[in-house]
């Protein structure tokens, strides 16, 4: 690992301001650490914002759940409200990684990373979810760009992620039999609004499928999905899983969500 | 006192280890010592044109920085093959040089070229990214089938054939075939798997200037023989000047049988430069540079009668050995797996042939269980496809081709002792619950899913000794095991094993049999291993050898202690030696029932002069002390059996194979201690299950490993696991006083063609490679499904 210098940060504020394009916040570090570890990354800093209090908690108010930056995974997993206003989210939660990641990794640390296999992305697509930094406030369809890319500026911190309360979801997760991470994810969400489904694992990043959410607007059963037919350009390859079987593992695992809802 | 052979003693181990006070290689810091750091090739296969140091040399805190020149100049050997294996033809096997540190080229991903030692960690780091090295990149050969088509790697080495070895009769095997009914033919895989020891390999090593001697505290399964070939074959020092210390070794599983390049570098050069040295492997070196284990391509047929008789088998097999032949590369793909691919059956003829090839990959050595899984895989893999083609049950066909009569002349080298394979599999048809298959199976599709069920019988030869017979096969030193057992004069006894625990928990087992000897309180007992300086001399441990040749020698000491005991006790009993009985721990004159406790004996054989009435306990020509040392060879391997059944559940939807139940039954001759037995067998069977529903050691067209973190290589979990399912037959070995026959690889040997028979089965015989991934499985039911389709 090379050198860096160590800050704590006190205040989103001063986060922001000693942040730049050489540095990184340090959240659950379950990210940057093993990255830099193993040479993949350097920085110049390292921010560390578990000090900012303001940045974990969880809220449920009468639609949305709003779940701090630096909250945990599994606080999450084993948050009575989140159980009760989405169980599928404090489901998806529960299994990330192992129980050491969970001690540590955060929600916000997920989505600013933006792995194309993490969870998290699926949620927020999934359940309409608004990211709140200390600037402004993003829509997660805008929110992912690509692969381990966000539309965040480098000095930008989040500060929480609001999630819509659906009529019902389920969230499927066929997990890479080493790493655990989702070789594909299926989100389905049932709002007043709409259906969506949040496909994480498949491509280089989450998407809402809209193929899949359109057959269950007209018919919500996995029946509906039979018909839709999903291919696999543009999917990922790899020695897990060859674009094709994820392909059909996404209409299978849609299938299982919807069982589920 | 109660017998403790066979009482489930806690672990002497678990609480250092649970209590995080294990003493570990990396644990130890000497004073003044300086850190290791390995250049290591990037490329599987390249010559070196140039290695350029002036920079990394200068940087802050670099003490010295060492390549295959230094070595050369220094004649240090390099690594060596323990076996000669010769060729069907007579002629003998072809291996390469293999240079601690390469110096013309090199042949795999990880393959050190040189090495950085400065005062920290972080400075012997960034000098290696210094270090720049030439190199003029070749074609990589990694493809195993495709090696003998390929570029030769080594100078010499023509189809990078190191042999082809031929063990049976092909004229035999032809004749029965010949009068077959029906010849079964199977083409199968045995995947490359990484052992992934919990402790990454590591050494520290301290030069003592004053008395020259090396102390190299390193991460082995056998400290002797490491100090032996860095001795003999490396020339780093002679022996006497060499100590060779393995303190708590966090695992092995044969990827720690072998000395490696770090150990015989650290070792030369802590003398060169005069300053001690601490070298630790990171995880991504333990996975491109431990050795790794199986690794074959096998073609094989036999030869049965309509109604499920066994007349002959064959086997071709293409073993891939990677860049070097290692310690026991060359044995594992031959005697360590022709032998035992006949099974557990009556096979009137047969013959196992084996070209072990060269690659741009990790060395390939043994892996638990060493060439016996290999060989069990194959024979248990067919033999069912037999019963599928034949109609008939698998456990039918298994039960008549058993032999019913031992000793046991199997057909290609063994005279097995001592088994009951009926009885075996009888016990795992009852605990398994095999006649409510049908039933599980029912209800399992009525959720839609697809259930199997799949048995193994094994059997396997380990005990790994006699010295006279390893030694004609080829081995390169004899196999026995060496014990020392001291009483000190206050009464504690401390037992030299030349064996090794690395997991084993033998400072518990060799305790058991020692206070059931002597008769003296397990508490009072310690179990010494891992040093050279340390009593007497040893061969390590693997191929579960421990106890039944490692063990003996500690029994065979004991009886030493107590024939000298006895004598000793006569003199101060006022008998004669053969007037004294000894039981629990007491000398025992029945005549005039007069006794010493052996604490006594021991004692007073220490203060040979006058004491009490006595004027001296030593009878005329004994000397002072009690400590006796023993060298056990057995007459034979021995010879561990069982069956093994499991069912699997399959969703067609996605391939998940889900192990659902699993019963081993297993025949270890006399159990020492079930608790860790219990643990060994364990532990066994999720590394077999891991082999065929998740590990896969993958290298790219390039000789890229692929598979180099946890990311993409697989291991088992324990969520993966069901509870197993265990029981025990007992057949006593007959050729040790203990009637022990080893339960160290057993797990490992059965689990993988039960799993995969169990998957095949679910899949209505369609075949797949090893490892059974989800999508390969998806991908038969699929297929299953369109076949039905068709037939319906
Ligand atoms: C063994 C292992 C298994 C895992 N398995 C899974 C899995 O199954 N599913 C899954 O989804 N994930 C998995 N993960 C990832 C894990 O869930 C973490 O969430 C993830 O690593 C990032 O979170 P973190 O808090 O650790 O972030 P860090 O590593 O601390 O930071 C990651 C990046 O996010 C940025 N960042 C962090 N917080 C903020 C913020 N508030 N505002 C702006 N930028 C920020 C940092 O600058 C950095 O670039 C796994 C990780 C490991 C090590």
């Amino acid at each position: 690992m090379k050198t860096f210098n160590y800050h704590s940060a006190k205040d989103v504020k001063e986060a922001s301001k000693l942040a730049s394009s050489n540095s990184a916040f340090l959240a659950g570090g379950m990210t940057t650490i093993p990255s830099m570890k193993l040479g993949l990354a350097s920085y110049k800093d390292i921010i560390d914002i578990k000090r900012i209090k303001k940045l974990s908690g969880i809220k449920v108010s009468g639609k949305t759940v709003t779940i701090g930056a630096t909250t945990k995974h599994s606080e999450v997993a084993n948050s009575k409200d989140v159980k009760k206003a989405i169980p599928s989210l404090a489901a998806l939660a529960e299994g990330i990684g192992d129980p050491q990641v969970r001690n540590r990794g955060t929600i916000g640390g997920s989505i600013a990373n933006n792995d194309p296999a993490a969870d998290y992305p699926s949620a927020c697509i999934a359940l309409n979810a608004t990211i709140h930094t200390n600037n402004r406030s993003i829509d997660a369809e805008k929110f992912f760009r690509g692969m381990f890319e966000t539309c965040l500026k480098s000095t930008e911190v989040i500060e929480a992620i609001e999630f819509s309360i659906p009529e019902k979801s389920s969230y499927q997760k066929l997990p890479n039999p080493a790493s655990r991470y989702a070789i594909i994810g299926v989100y389905v969400a049932k709002h007043k609004t709409g259906i969506n489904v949040g496909v994480t694992g498949a491509k280089s990043c989450v998407y809402n499928d809209k193929d899949l959410a359109g057959a269950l607007t007209k018919n919500f059963s996995s029946s509906a999905i039979d018909s839709v037919k999903i291919s696999s350009s543009g999917m990922n390859s790899d020695i897990h899983a060859s674009s094709d079987y994820r392909a059909n593992m996404v209409k299978a695992f849609a299938k299982k969500a919807v069982d589920a809802c | 006192m109660a017998s403790l052979v066979g009482s489930r003693v806690e672990r002497k181990e678990d609480k250092r280890f649970l209590t995080g006070k294990g003493r570990y290689t990396s644990d130890i810091n000497i004073a003044n010592q300086t850190y290791a750091i390995f250049i290591r090739s990037p490329h599987a296969r390249a010559k070196i044109k140039k290695i350029d140091t002036s920079k990394a040399l200068k940087s802050s805190g670099v003490v010295e920085i060492l390549t295959g020149e230094h070595i050369a100049q220094d004649k240090i050997g390099g690594l060596i093959a323990g076996w000669a294996i010769r060729s069907e033809d007579g002629s003998e096997m072809k291996c390469p040089a293999n240079p601690p540190l390469a110096k013309d080229s090199v042949n795999f991903v990880g393959d050190p070229v040189a090495v950085v030692f400065a005062e920290t960690l972080d400075e012997a780091r960034a000098a290696a990214d210094l270090v720049k090295v030439d190199y003029k990149v070749l074609k990589a050969v990694s493809n195993l089938g495709e090696a003998m088509n390929s570029e030769a790697i080594h100078d010499g080495i023509d189809k990078n054939l190191c042999y082809d070895w031929l063990l049976g009769d092909r004229q035999k095997v032809k004749e029965a075939f010949e009068k077959a009914d029906k010849i079964i033919k199977l083409d199968i895989n045995n995947n490359r798997l990484i052992p992934n020891a919990m402790e990454p390999r590591a050494c520290v090593i301290d030069y003592n200037t004053a008395s020259e001697e090396i102390t190299c505290y390193t991460t082995s399964q056998n400290p002797h023989l490491s100090r032996l070939i860095m001795s003999a074959f490396g020339g780093v020092a002679p022996e006497n000047k060499l100590r060779v210390v393995a303190p708590d070794v966090g695992g092995g599983f044969g990827s720690k049988i072998n000395l490696y390049n770090e150990e015989i570098v650290c070792s030369w050069a802590s003398k060169k430069i005069e300053r001690p040295i601490k070298w630790v492997a990171e995880r991504t070196e333990s996975f491109l540079t431990d050795t790794h284990g199986r690794d074959h391509i096998t073609h094989a047929e036999l030869a049965v009668t309509n109604d499920g008789k066994f007349l002959g088998f064959k086997n071709e097999t293409i073993a891939n050995l990677g860049a070097y032949a290692r310690v026991f590369g060359t044995v594992t793909p031959t005697y360590l797996f022709g032998p035992c691919a006949t099974g557990v059956y009556i096979m009137p003829a047969a013959y196992s042939n084996v070209k072990a090839v060269y690659t741009n990959t990790a060395p390939v050595d043994a892996y638990r269980g060493a060439g016996r899984p290999e060989a069990t895989y194959t024979i248990e893999r067919i033999v069912d496809k037999a019963a599928m083609e034949l109609g008939m049950d698998p456990i039918e066909i298994r039960m008549k081709n058993f032999p019913t009569e031992f000793p046991f002349k199997q057909t290609l080298v063994h005279q097995i002792d001592s088994g009951d394979y009926v009885a075996g599999l009888n016990k795992a048809k009852e605990m398994a619950d095999y006649d409510g298959f049908a039933a599980r199976k029912k209800e399992s599709e009525s959720k839609g899913k697809l259930r199997g069920i799949g048995v193994t019988s094994y059997f396997e030869a380990c005990g790994i000794a006699p010295s006279p017979v390893v030694m004609m096969l080829g081995c390169g030193v004899g196999l026995w095991e060496s014990a020392e057992v001291r009483f000190n004069p206050t009464g504690q006894v401390t037992v030299y094993t030349g064996s090794h625990s690395h997991g084993q928990s033998h400072q518990t087992t060799f305790a058991q049999i020692a206070a059931d000897e002597l008769g003296v309180p397990i508490e009072n007992i310690d179990v010494v291993h891992g040093d050279t300086d340390k009593g007497t001399f040893g061969m390590g441990t693997y191929g579960s050898r421990s106890l039944t040749v490692g063990g003996i020698a500690i029994v065979n000491a004991c009886k030493k202690i107590v024939n000298k005991g006895k004598r000793i006790a006569a003199k101060m009993l006022e008998a004669s030696p053969d007037e004294v009985d000894f039981k629990n721990g007491e000398f025992v004159v029945a005549k005039s029932n007069k006794k010493k406790t052996i604490g006594e004996v021991a004692f007073a054989s220490y203060l040979p002069g006058v004491r009490d009435e006595v004027k001296s306990p030593l009878p005329e020509g004994d000397e002072p002390g009690l400590i006796e040392s023993s060298f056990f060879d057995p007459a034979n391997f021995s010879f561990p059996a069982g069956s093994h059944i499991c069912e699997v559940e399959i969703d067609p939807e996605t391939g998940n194979v889900k192990l659902d139940k699993y019963t081993a039954v297993d025949d270890f001759g006399t159990i020492v201690n079930p608790l860790i037995v219990e643990g060994q067998v364990h532990g066994g069977l999720a590394q077999g299950i891991g082999q065929a529903l998740y590990e896969n050691a993958q290298y790219d067209d390039s000789g890229q490993l692929i598979t180099a973190s946890y990311m993409d290589y697989t291991m088992p979990r324990a969520d993966d696991l069901p509870d197993f399912n265990l029981g025990f037959t007992c057949t006593k070995a007959t050729t040790n006083p203990l009637g022990v026959k080893g339960c160290g690889e057993a797990g490992t040997i059965a689990a993988t063609p039960t799993v995969m028979n169990a998957v095949i089965n679910a899949l209505g015989g369609k075949e797949i490679s090893l490892p059974a991934t989800a999508e390969k499985v998806w991908k038969a039911c699929k297929e299953m499904k369109k076949s039905n389709a068709k037939a319906a």
